[in-house]
Order: structure tokens, then sequence, then C-alpha cells
């Protein structure tokens, strides 16, 4: 056992934290900083940036694009990237669809699809949930028939992230009504763009539009646009999901946010002195940082013990409802460091000049802290979560 | 004890609970919400009608002659149904600013068109650096003969944008944070000097930033002693909280009968997923956070009435901080076992959820009432 680290991870941190120091343009770190929303052309300019790096795709293969860096090297650019108020990498394309198509996919789909998702020429969307099927997502109704030299998908999917973004959609759809419902389902690679395929948006409770519904109707696809062998896309899903698990503590993220608390803390003053004088405050401050902290060290022995066979790693769901909470916890701390100012209501999507009616960093804490419900109920909820530490860990 | 209400109250109850299943279901709420004051007119003419208005006021005032029980049965029933109207601004808060400070003629006058529906107030009384402190007032009301003049920025002022009537705290002698020396003082909104620049709140109300330059306020226009409206103000806070510890606990019970619906009828593995334990559990302490809110809504409301200014401030403290724990606990919970349903814009139950967490905000959330409270020593003496 070492628990130090290395010279090298540490040199490594180093470079990191100044590349995004240097190379991250300051309108979008401001508002990332400020918990404003990042325009679509934020995350190209910034995946512009780190893919002429070589960064862009780091847990890759190298021949696709990939660094080549350990986990524990991973985990420290991500956390850098993260603390630094970078974007984040869209996760549809290079965390979930990219390692599904360079595990499972034909040479021709690597071929096409992963160069353009390494550089977001291409944005994907996860086309999974529908309205009958969220936790249980194998009971899935979109179905997919063959025609001719053709696959048609019909059905509709929901909560589809940023799917007005999509330029590519990943689908689950049913391919076999009979046996098993985990069997049946194949993954298909959908362009947005083909007739049949209608995106509407949904509004969230903060007012902002991040998610959309997708309709399929007879929607005629090619037959390459199957990942892998028909009938297996439920393996594949479950490959995907685990990927996505393991970014989802987001420990860099609950770092950034809990220094903007700090921050705003020493400014906001309301009565005698600003809020970080208040020790009742900073005994909650420093409560959720000994969480963030433990979390961080959890990270750090799953990334370490990573199973060799690839399969999921139970510990993850503690990863996932840890970093979830934690996340929540940030956005209420920085609530009540805005105080009474977190109440009038900046329309997200409006393009006006009028200032804030409170101070400029007021706005963005309470639609962030509605906004964070979502974390414990995507990705597999809390719920869902505890269920697999149950009978995956305990046994029961 | 007794908790039983009379046979009128249980008929005003009847009688709210019918006026908002019939005239404010979540969608014709939507249309409220749009109109210019950002709540409905025709509503508030029903709440006339109904005698709402004029319900926590003495007969001799023009007044029905309730109380804090009626106000609190008022106030449940529009937690329920989200209901927009400033019946806590108008009635509640500047009704309770006018019990306690003003002359019976400036009584007669103002509960009358109150009650009639004649007449809408918000009070002025938060100011951008003030945060909770009901004594930190800068706006100033300078002597000029027998009248006054007042000059300086409200701010978070709610429904201050459509209200007839301002009542405005103003610092007539002292320090910027002294209890004493600050009078209150009714404006007409639409008085020379005033601007009003009013906004959408995150809980789907409207508030307002209001200015003041140079308005002149006539002697009439003064609602008690000029020097010492601390008592009135905070004796005013105090009622208000206790009603909105009652519209918080009809909008949680509202988000829990909504969240066991759901459990009944949302299926999820071939089975409803209120068949799974977890979720009764958590169903479950909905009911316990909502029965320790609810018990101390009958605490808030019998105690606003207390004539002791310190014991009731502890017993409001002790109902905010008790109000805002179950409200997160509740709010938090429906949304998370709706799922993502409960965080579209269209479903009822992420706006009640936006309503509690704003209820916990307002006059200070759970963490600072449990502060004052720890100073001003225990609950049981
Ligand atoms: C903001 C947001 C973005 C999203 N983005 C995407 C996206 O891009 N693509 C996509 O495909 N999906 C996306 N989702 C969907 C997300 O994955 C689902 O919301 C999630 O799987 C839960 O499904 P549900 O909403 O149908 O809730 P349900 O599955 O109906 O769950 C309702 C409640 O029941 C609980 N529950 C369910 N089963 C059990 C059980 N067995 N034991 C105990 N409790 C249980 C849940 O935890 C939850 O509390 C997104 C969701 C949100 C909110």
């Amino acid at each position: 056992m070492d628990l130090q680290p290395s010279e090298d991870e540490l040199a490594f941190r180093n470079e990191v934290r100044a590349f995004v120091r240097a190379s991250l343009p300051a309108s979008i770190r401001e508002k990332s900083v400020a918990g404003r929303r990042l325009a679509k052309d934020d995350y190209v300019r910034w995946t512009r940036i780190l893919a002429e790096k070589g960064w862009s795709v780091p847990h890759w293969p190298v021949e696709w694009g990939g660094t080549g860096w350990g986990p524990v090297k991973q985990s420290i650019f991500l956390d850098e990237v993260q603390r630094g108020n970078a974007p984040e990498a869209i996760a549809f394309g290079v965390s979930m669809v990219g390692p599904v198509i360079y595990t499972f996919g034909s040479q021709a789909q690597k071929e096409r699809f992963l160069p353009r998702i390494a550089d977001l020429s291409d944005w994907w969307c996860q086309g999974f949930s529908e309205p009958g099927a969220g936790s249980d997502l194998a009971s899935l109704r979109t179905s997919a028939r063959r025609d001719g030299d053709s696959w048609v998908i019909s059905g509709q999917k929901t909560w589809t992230t940023m799917a007005q973004y999509a330029d590519w959609i990943f689908v689950l759809a049913r391919t076999n009504p009979q046996g098993k419902k985990q069997e049946g389902i194949s993954f298909f690679l959908v362009d947005m763009k083909t007739p049949g395929v209608t995106v509407r948006p949904i509004q969230t409770i903060d007012g902002g539009h991040e998610v959309n519904e997708v309709f399929f109707d007879d929607v005629r696809v090619p037959l390459d646009a199957i990942v892998g062998e028909e009938n297996k896309g439920w393996d594949y899903a479950k490959f995907l999901l685990t990927n996505e698990r393991n970014g989802i503590a987001r420990v860099g993220i609950s770092k950034a946010r809990l220094d903007r608390v700090r921050e705003l803390a020493a400014i906001s003053v309301y009565g005698s002195g600003p809020k970080m004088d208040d020790p009742f405050f900073r005994a909650k401050l420093a409560s959720v940082e000994v969480e963030l902290k433990a979390l961080e060290m959890t990270q750090m022995r799953v990334i370490s013990n990573l199973r060799k066979d690839g399969r999921p790693d139970p510990a993850s769901s503690v990863l996932k409802i840890k970093g979830s909470e934690i996340q929540q916890a940030t956005t209420e701390l920085l609530m009540e460091v805005v105080g009474p100012y977190v109440l009038p209501y900046e329309d997200p999507e409006a393009l006006t000049n009028e200032p804030p009616a409170g101070p400029d960093w007021a706005g963005p804490a309470a639609p962030n802290y509605f906004n964070y419900r979502k974390v414990t109920i995507y990705g597999g909820s809390n719920e869902i979560q505890r269920g697999i530490i149950a009978k995956a860990i305990l046994g029961l | 004890m007794d908790f039983e209400l009379s046979g009128e109250q249980q008929m005003l109850r009847d009688n709210v609970a019918r006026l908002m299943k019939e005239r404010y279901d979540f969608e014709t709420r939507k249309a409220y919400q749009k109109e210019p004051a950002g709540f409905s007119d025709s509503l508030w003419r029903e709440y006339a009608e109904l005698g709402l208005l004029g319900a926590p006021f003495a007969e001799e005032d023009g007044g029905y002659g309730g109380g804090a029980v009626e106000t609190m049965i008022v106030m449940e029933e529009f937690g329920k149904a989200l209901a927009l109207e400033p019946y806590l601004e108008t009635v509640v808060l500047c009704g309770a600013l006018i019990r306690h400070a003003a002359s019976a003629e400036q009584r007669a006058d103002l509960i009358g068109r109150i009650a009639a529906g004649d007449l809408r107030l918000s009070f002025a009384q938060m100011e951008p650096q003030s945060g909770y402190d009901l004594s930190d007032v800068g706006v100033t009301a300078r002597r000029d003969g027998d009248a006054f003049v007042l000059d300086g920025a409200k701010g978070l002022v709610i429904n201050g944008d459509s209200a007839g009537g301002l009542i405005v705290s103003a610092r007539v002698a002292g320090g910027r944070r002294d209890r004493k020396g600050v009078g209150l003082f009714l404006v007409d909104g639409e008085a020379p000097g005033v601007s009003r620049r009013g906004y959408p709140t995150q809980d789907a109300r409207r508030a307002a930033e209001i200015s003041f330059a140079n308005v002149r306020v006539e002697p009439q226009n003064v609602l008690g002693s000029p020097e010492d409206g601390a008592p009135a103000i905070e004796r005013a806070v105090d009622e208000t909280i206790a009603a909105l510890s009652a519209e918080a606990v009809g909008a949680m019970s509202e988000a829990l009968a909504m969240t066991v619906e759901y459990l009944k009828t949302r299926k999820q593995f071939g089975v409803t997923i209120g068949s799974f334990q977890a979720l009764q559990h958590r169903a479950s302490d909905m009911v316990v956070a909502l029965e320790q809110a609810r018990s101390m809504m009958f605490f808030a409301t019998m105690s606003a009435g207390e004539d002791d200014a310190d014991e009731r401030a502890k017993a409001i403290s002790a109902a905010k901080v008790q109000i805002g724990r179950s409200a997160k606990f509740i709010g938090e919970q429906a949304v998370q076992m709706h799922g993502g349903i409960a965080m579209t814009y269209e479903y009822k139950v992420g706006h009640l959820f936006k309503r509690l967490t704003m209820i916990d905000a307002a006059y200070g959330d759970a963490d600072l009432h449990v502060r004052r409270l720890g100073d001003r020593g225990s609950l049981f003496v």
C-alpha cells in the first residue's frame, strides 16, 4: 500500500490544471462558475480545444484518439477539468455510444462515427427511456421491424437530454416481441434528420429546456444502423450504463461548486457581516466537504480496483448515490448563501439585457437547486442503486 | 384543547375547498398566472363575496370577526390549490399591520375596502441589504410639517407591482438597524415618486423592486406612531408566518396525496411502484413529517394572538423550523418518488415543491429560526 500520490501523478495534475487555466475561454468559464447554461457552441468550442491537445476522449483506445492513460490519471484529468469549470464532455457521445461502437460496432461504424464524436462534429443523444419504461427500461415498446433493406422504427422516447442539439440518437428498440423482454432488444444508430423523427421540447421545473420527447413515426433506417447483433441490445445497454455510472460521482463538479459557495459567502452580506462569518453556516459547509472528501477517496479506491473482467462494479452504485446527494447538497448551500434574492425568476431561455432584480450572482441558485433534483432520478435512480447494492454487494 | 372545527368553521372550510375544486384546477391556474397581475381578478371578487377578505377583522371595523383559526383554514385550502391571489399580503400581513397600528378611523376606511375586494395592499418592508432583519430599514421618512417624505428602495415586495396601496416601513429616527425609529406609511401604488419594477418569482407569483423619491405622505396615512412601528411589524410578521405554516401544510398534504396516488397507479417491473417497500416507508415518513408540521401549524395558530412578544416569537420560530424541515423533506421526496414526470413544468408536483421551497426561504429559513430559537431559550417554560 502506498497512499501517497506519485510524483508523476502530482506533475500530471499540475499539467492539466495549467492547461485548463490557459485554454478555457473566459466567457465559458464565467458562465460555468455563475451556474448559467452553456450554449451548444460553448461545448463545441471547448471540445475542439481538447481535441487539438489530444485530450477529448482520453479513455478511448489509442487508435481512436485515446491517451493510453491508466484509470488514476483519467480520474485526475476529469477532476481537474471539472474543478476548472470547463464544460462537461457530452457523455452521450464520448462515454456512452462511443465505447459501445468501438467495443461492439463494425469497422465501418467505427470509422464513420468515432472521429466525429471525438471532436463533437456529431452531437449524440440517448434514446432509452419511454413514458412506460423508466427504471424498468427493459419493458420498452419502441419497435423496429425489418422491411427489405431497411429497419422501420416506431414508438416514442422521452426525457431525451439535449435532443434539440443532436445530430444522431442511439435507440433501444424491440426487434423480437417474443420471449424474455431483455432478449428481444436491439441497439440502433439513427440520424436525427431521418424523415419521421420529431422532437418536442419538455420544459423542466426550473423553466429550462434540456429534455425532449422524441417520436419515431415509421422511421426507415438502413440495415447497417444496427450495432452488433440483433436482439443483443440489452447487453450493450448494460455495458453503456456502467460507463455512465462511473462518471457520475462528479467530484470535481462538486468541488467547483463549493469553491463558488465560498466565494459568494465572502461577499453575500446581510446584516452585520458576510455569510462566511456565521459559524453555523461554516459547520454545514464543512460537513459537506467531509462527505465530498470521503467520496473522492472512495472513488480512488474503486478506480484502483477496477475489475479486470470488465463487469460492472457494484461499488459504482455507492459513487452514484453519494455523488448525487452531495451535488444536491451543494446547490442547497448556494441557495442559502444567496439569501432572500433567490426569489426572482429569470427566464433561462430569454435573451434580455435587463439587469436582474438582485445581485447578478443570485439568479441561478434556486433553478439549479430545482434542476438538480434530477441527479437522484436519472442514471438509475438512487432507489434502483440501493437495490443493486442490496443484491450485488450484500447478496440479499 | 379542542381541535374540532366549529360548525361555522367547518362551513368556511367546505366553501373554500369547493371554490378551489371548481375554479382552481392546475390547468386553470396556468391561465390565472398569465393575467396581468399574475393572479385571477375575478376570483378576488369571489373571495370578497364569500367573506374571505374580511374574515380576520373585527365586526366593528367592517370585518366578520374571525381570527387566526379562520385564516389557517383559508390558507390551508389555498396551499393545496397553489392559489396565486395576494390573500396573505393583503388580508393577513397588511391586515395585521392595520389591526395593530392603525387608528379606528383608518381601520374603518381601509378594512371596509379590503373586505369588499376594492383594495389590495402589499407590505414594502424588505430592502436590498436587509435580509430577514425586520429592524434593518434604510428607507427614510423625513418630517415636512405634519407630513412625511419618503426616500429609498424596497425589494422583494410580493405582489408589489399590482397592489393598489403599499404599506411602507421607513426610518424616522435612529441608525439603520435600530429597532426604534421606524414608522409605517400608507402610499398609493401610483403616487408621484413611486417607481415599481415587477418581475415573476420562482414560485410563479410576482414581486417588485420599488423605489421612493420624494414621496409625500399626509398625516392621515401614517399608521400608528411613526417612531415606534416595530412591535406592530413584528406581530404582523409573526401572524403571517403562522398563516404561511397553514399554506405550507396545505401544499404538503397535496404533494403527499399526489404521490400516494402515483404510487398506486404507476407501474414498473409489472407492478405498481407502491408495492416496493422502500417507497412505502418513504411515504410513511412523509406522513410523519406532515403530521409534525400540522401540529406546529396549530401551535403557531394558537400562539399568533399571544401578547407576550418573546413567547410569541419563540413559538413562531419553532413552527417555522418544523414547517421548513417537513416542507423540504416532503417536497423533495414527492419529486423523487414521481421520477422524471415531476421534473416537468406541466405537472403540479414540481410547483408544490417550488412553493414549499420559497415558503421556507420567506421570513428566514429553518436554519435561521432554529438559531433564533436557540438564542431565546427553551420552549418549555
Ligand atoms: C432531467 C432528466 C434527464 C434525462 N435524460 C435522459 C436521456 O437523455 N435519455 C434517456 O433515455 N433517459 C433520460 N432520463 C430518464 C431517466 O433515466 C428516468 O427518469 C429514470 O430511469 C427513472 O424513470 P422514470 O422517470 O420513469 O421513473 P419510474 O421508474 O417510474 O420511478 C418512479 C419512482 O419509483 C422508484 N422505483 C422504481 N422502481 C423501483 C424499485 N424496483 N424499487 C424501489 N423504487 C423504485 C424510482 O426510484 C422513482 O423514485 C432523464 C431523466 C431526467 C429527469
